[in-house]
């Protein structure tokens, strides 16, 4: 493939690979949006964008462009926006396969039509073999918040609860076992989904949920670290009731990892006001998205430490934030 | 002519006026005496040598006199000799570590005077001290005795110059100190009740001095077979309490060592096994931990039980000594059948010491209660200045240098446990607090993720990153009074791991080096940790990777069948999760799992080369080491394996391992001596708390000035006080 400087080349591959599943509304290089949306006093917008890089670009239970578009529809639901329209830039390395990038833009354009959401502008760069690790892709992403919902952090009061739509640590866990260097064979899936749909229905059935965020890079345990801080209060986790499958807890003890720092693509935390955890679970249950969805600990007074473990013995581990590569600590 | 004597140490809150005021009056001396910020400051009326021999002599037991400078003078006229108030704000800064109940107060409990039976009797020799202080100066409102108003009778003694308890801050009696009772059990007084449950093999939870134990029966298997499973902990030792004359039925102890069980701290005390006791006490070790009791209630309860309990400590798994009694009430519930409290409170957590007794002398190896906060003076040549050092992640402890002191902290623990974590957060302020500390600046560790280290950083003050072995070796030449222009030694650091400035981490070192710098002059070949932490954990990762490179992976497969070991051995190749360390520690490891001594996982910290240690039998020649200044241990586990296959005993195999490690280190650390390059070896590092290994080095190192830890500990408990030094040695040279 030769299709960098924007020549003749270019054309065909856009015309080949995007155009046809993209479909956007003119040839003009913006999107001509309608703002109806935000018609309804008091609504606002929401707006956000995110990179994309990862090997291998297809494993099991997605690729780069399902992650693109599920990273980019959860960043905007867990804030309590309706994702409307998504941006989608491509960086892709002289000697991609077209077969394969067909298959990732395909992948994009079933995962947005899952989420609700269009692909409305988008761009191409090729670059020169070994600039790019075969694609790299940029989504950005406009939704609405509807008039009166407020989803942050800081409104996370002690006695709340926290709970996750589902398992932990299966993308990170499927990633590893993809890359193939370690000869995994594992029969995981990674979680990679879009939570729009998901955070509707919860908001539907407990709607004093005051926060959520998808656990993604740095796992449950960097994302919880961050709502705890900006909340002001302690999260105190149990051990005992965290989602974990079999699988990744057997490679998580083999490879001395820790599954509180995998990463998710489809997993996220809400906290609720105790007395509506129980319809907010429901709720989950009753959604393909959040089909084993629990309780996993709840906020307390703010202590010295952000968020706690408590372990099946009683004990009391500290879950910090991860701070570069994990260094063995035992002396 | 008159004299004015200062004397330096540890003087305050010991006794030491009255003592002053006593050989006055027995001298015929007239003038008075006093405690300032330096010490005691005391002035006489007249020239008596034999007056200033006995201060230091004839010195009360848990005073410890460092200097003692004297002046003539003319003194003021004086009627006779008085003990003055303290001097200016600030002059009483110390406060002496808590002590054993002396031979007299343990008299009077099994006499038949007022405190009869009492639990919290005790006098200016002995009793509680660091764990009631609440403030300085120490004085009784600012203990944990302030809520006890003093009867007429003790109040009397109390400013009776000549009498034992003259300003003994929590002197108490039936009629009005502390109070004893028994919730969970019925029968007779308290200590009664306790004892009739631990006879019938129940366990109890005890407040002793520094925070709650549980107790049980030691000669009762089914009794600590009980606790065991109620604490989760299937086979850390247990430490044992009984009064000498019961201890002797179980042990052997040697003068030494029974001198140490008798020292006013009351340290636990490793001593060799006997048969007799159930092996459950400590599976695998050699050793059992003995201490002897150390408060009147400990006495009473012990005389009344008649056998050797079990005393450890009253935590949930990993957690902090619990010492609140509602604390207690919650936490170790499902422990203890009952609980032996009492309302004096305990202000300061301080766990039990663990030392023992070496061919070359005591060894700490956790220093706390009784030891802390006694100081270390400062070594020549480093300026007097405030500087806190915050030590490792795994045995936290905290240092502080003032007035040409260092102050080593009480351990604390590990500190991704939270409650441990804010214990050292409390400790920080604590100590500070306690002795006017504003440090100007604070050191620690290279690792940027020990919690320690990141609290550091966000301390505002200027910081001071230390090499971890170098702080082992600054350790133990500060604890050897190394002066700042010593010169260079050669440290032989053998220990778990740290952190290199090359970013793999270290632990099987020769650093040459002092207090201002160090190079790495030899060091072992490195091996990658499969799992990070969890090949300490899993000591049988570690023979999986030196097999590996000694050429034995067939060997490897044999051994550990079922381990999940072509993924590691990926997970090696390729990095993942597998940085590469030159630990000591975990060579250790690798033998025991070889010699099939571990658990597949390992209980608790150390237990397999715990467990490789206590296996060694008389001294065998060594295995051989690689030359050069990367010690390559294939050659070792070749030969190792070799004699396994033949089918020589482990007790042989640990013995020639043992001495193999000891001399590839001490045959580089004497050349470095020989060559001029270093003025001494210096031993250091988590596994010099191995007495053999010690023993085998200084062996081979004979003819050689050699420097070792005594009184801190090799492992990371002194880390911080290493710390220190080296800052010190940087401010100095800025
Ligand atoms: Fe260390
Ligand atoms: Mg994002
Ligand atoms: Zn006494
Ligand atoms: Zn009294």
């Amino acid at each position: 493939m030769a299709h960098g400087g924007g020549g003749r080349a270019m054309r065909d591959l856009i015309e080949e690979v995007f155009t046809d599943v993209f479909r956007p509304d003119s040839d003009e290089d913006q999107a001509r949006l309608s703002a109806e949306a935000l018609r309804e006093p008091g609504a606002r917008l929401a707006f956000t964008t995110d990179s994309f890089v990862v090997t291998p670009l297809e494993f099991p239970g997605g690729d780069i462009g399902k992650l693109a578009v599920c990273g980019t529809v959860n960043d905007l639901a867990v804030g309590g926006a309706q994702p409307l329209w998504l941006s989608a830039a491509f960086i892709i390395e002289e000697g991609t396969e077209i077969a394969q990038l067909k298959r990732i833009v395909a992948s994009m354009a079933r995962e947005a039509a899952i989420a609700g959401v269009r692909i409305v502008t988008g761009d191409t760069k090729v670059v020169g073999r070994g600039s790019g690790d075969g694609v790299f892709i940029t989504t950005s992403g406009v939704g609405v918040i509807p008039p009166g919902r407020d989803m942050a952090a800081r409104h996370i009061r002690p006695g709340d609860v926290a709970l996750v739509n589902g398992v932990l640590g299966d993308h990170g866990a499927t990633i590893l076992a993809a890359r193939g260097d370690l000869a995994l064979s594992s029969p995981l899936q990674s979680d990679c989904q879009s939570l729009n749909g998901l955070i509707e229905a919860v908001l539907a059935a407990a709607p004093g949920t005051r926060a959520a965020r998808d656990a993604t890079r740095g796992g449950l345990a960097s994302c919880l670290n961050e709502m705890a801080m900006s909340a002001g209060v302690t999260v105190a986790l149990d051990e005992a009731a965290l989602p974990l499958r079999p699988e990744v807890r057997g490679m998580c003890e083999i490879l001395g990892l820790d599954p509180l720092y995998l990463a998710n693509e489809g997993t996220l935390v809400l906290f609720v006001p105790e007395d509506q955890a129980g319809a907010a679970l429901a709720a989950m249950h009753a959604t393909e998205a959040g089909r084993d969805a629990c309780l996993i600990g709840r906020a307390v007074e703010k202590g010295t430490i952000p968020v706690t473990l408590r372990t099946a013995f009683g004990g009391t581990r500290i879950v910090d934030m991860l701070v570069g590569e994990q260094l063995p600590r035992i002396c | 002519m008159g004299r004015r004597i200062r004397v330096r140490g540890q003087v305050q809150g010991v006794g030491f006026r009255p003592f002053v005021w006593q050989l006055a009056r027995r001298f015929g001396l007239t003038g008075w005496v006093r405690n300032d910020a330096e010490g005691v400051l005391i002035e006489v009326s007249a020239l008596s040598e034999g007056f200033e021999a006995a201060l230091r002599a004839e010195a009360p037991p848990l005073a410890r006199v460092d200097r003692i400078e004297a002046s003539d003078v003319i003194a003021a006229p004086c009627a006779g000799f008085e003990i003055r108030a303290s001097g200016a704000p600030g002059a009483e800064t110390r406060v002496a570590p808590d002590a054993a109940t002396c031979p007299a107060c343990v008299e009077e409990i099994f006499g038949t005077g007022r405190r009869h039976g009492y639990a919290f009797t005790n006098c200016t020799h002995c009793g509680p001290r660091f764990t009631i202080l609440t403030r300085l100066p120490y004085d009784r409102a600012q203990t944990t005795m302030a809520a006890f108003d003093l009867c007429p009778a003790c109040a009397a003694e109390y400013g009776d110059p000549a009498d034992r308890r003259f300003h003994a801050q929590p002197i108490a009696c039936p009629d009005c100190g502390p109070r004893l009772w028994c919730e969970g059990a019925e029968g007779g007084g308290a200590i009664e009740a306790a004892a009739a449950l631990l006879r019938a093999g129940g366990t109890v939870a005890i407040k002793g001095l520094g925070g709650f134990h549980l107790a049980c029966d030691a000669t009762d298997p089914a009794a600590i077979a009980q606790l065991r499973s109620r604490k989760h902990r299937p086979a850390k030792p247990f430490a044992l309490m009984a009064p000498l004359e019961i201890l002797l039925r179980h042990a052997a102890p040697s003068e030494a060592e029974i001198a140490l069980l008798k020292d006013p701290a009351a340290p636990i005390v490793l001593l060799a096994k006997t048969p007799g006791l159930p092996e459950a006490l400590a599976p695998g070790q050699a050793t059992l931990g003995w201490m002897l009791p150390y408060t009147p209630l400990h006495h009473l309860l012990l005389a009344a039980v008649g056998r050797p309990l079990v005393m450890t400590s009253g935590n949930l798994s990993g957690e902090p000594q619990v010492i609140g009694n509602a604390e207690a009430r919650e936490k170790l519930a499902g422990f203890a059948d009952a609980f032996l409290m009492h309302d004096r409170e305990i202000a300061r957590r301080l766990d039990d010491s663990v030392e023992r007794i070496t061919p070359h002398g005591p060894m700490v190896l956790r220093r706390a209660r009784g030891r802390v906060p006694a100081t270390l003076p400062l070594p020549a040549g480093l300026p007097d200045r405030q500087v806190t050092g915050y030590g490792g992640q795994m045995k936290a402890a905290l240092c502080l240098s003032k007035n040409g002191q260092l102050l080593l902290g009480h351990h604390l623990g590990e500190l991704n446990e939270a409650l441990t974590w804010e214990a050292f957060l409390q400790a920080d302020r604590d100590y500070a607090a306690l002795f006017d500390h504003t440090p100007e600046a604070v050191a620690c560790d290279l690792h940027p993720g020990f919690r320690a280290t990141q609290h550091a950083e966000g301390r505002g003050l200027p910081v001071i990153p230390v090499q971890h072995h170098h702080a082992h070796l600054a350790a133990c030449l500060g604890e050897n009074l190394w002066p700042a222009d010593g010169g260079k030694v050669a440290g032989i650091v053998l220990d778990g791991l740290g952190l290199g400035p090359d970013g793999t981490l270290w632990g099987g070192e020769i650093l040459l080096g002092d207090y201002h710098g160090f190079t790495r002059a030899a060091h072992l070949a490195p091996a990658p940790l499969v799992g990070g932490d969890a090949a300490q954990a899993e000591p049988w990762r570690n023979a999986l990777v030196r097999l590996d490179a000694a050429g034995l992976a067939e060997l490897a497969d044999r051994l550990f069948p079922e381990a999940p070991r072509a993924l590691l051995r990926r997970a090696a190749a390729t990095g993942m999760n597998a940085p590469l360390s030159s630990s000591a520690g975990r060579l250790f490891d690798a033998v025991a799992a070889i010699l099939g001594l571990y658990p597949a996982r390992q209980s608790f910290e150390g237990e397999a080369a715990m467990r490789l240690e206590a296996l060694a039998g008389p001294p065998e020649p060594g295995y051989p080491m690689g030359t050069g200044t990367q010690i390559d241990p294939a050659p070792l586990f070749q030969t190792l394996c070799r004699d396994h296959a033949a089918g020589l005993p482990p007790a042989t195999l640990s013995a020639r391992f043992h001495a193999g490690l000891a001399e590839a280190f001490a045959t580089r650390a004497r050349t470095l001596v020989e060559t001029g390059a270093a003025r001494a070896v210096a031993l250091t590092g988590g596994c010099f708390q191995n007495a053999r290994l010690l023993d085998e080095v200084l062996t081979r190192l004979q003819g050689v000035p050699v420097l070792i830890h005594r009184a801190t500990p090799a492992n990371d408990g002194s880390l911080a006080l290493g710390q220190v030094l080296i800052a010190l040695a940087q401010l100095e040279s800025t």
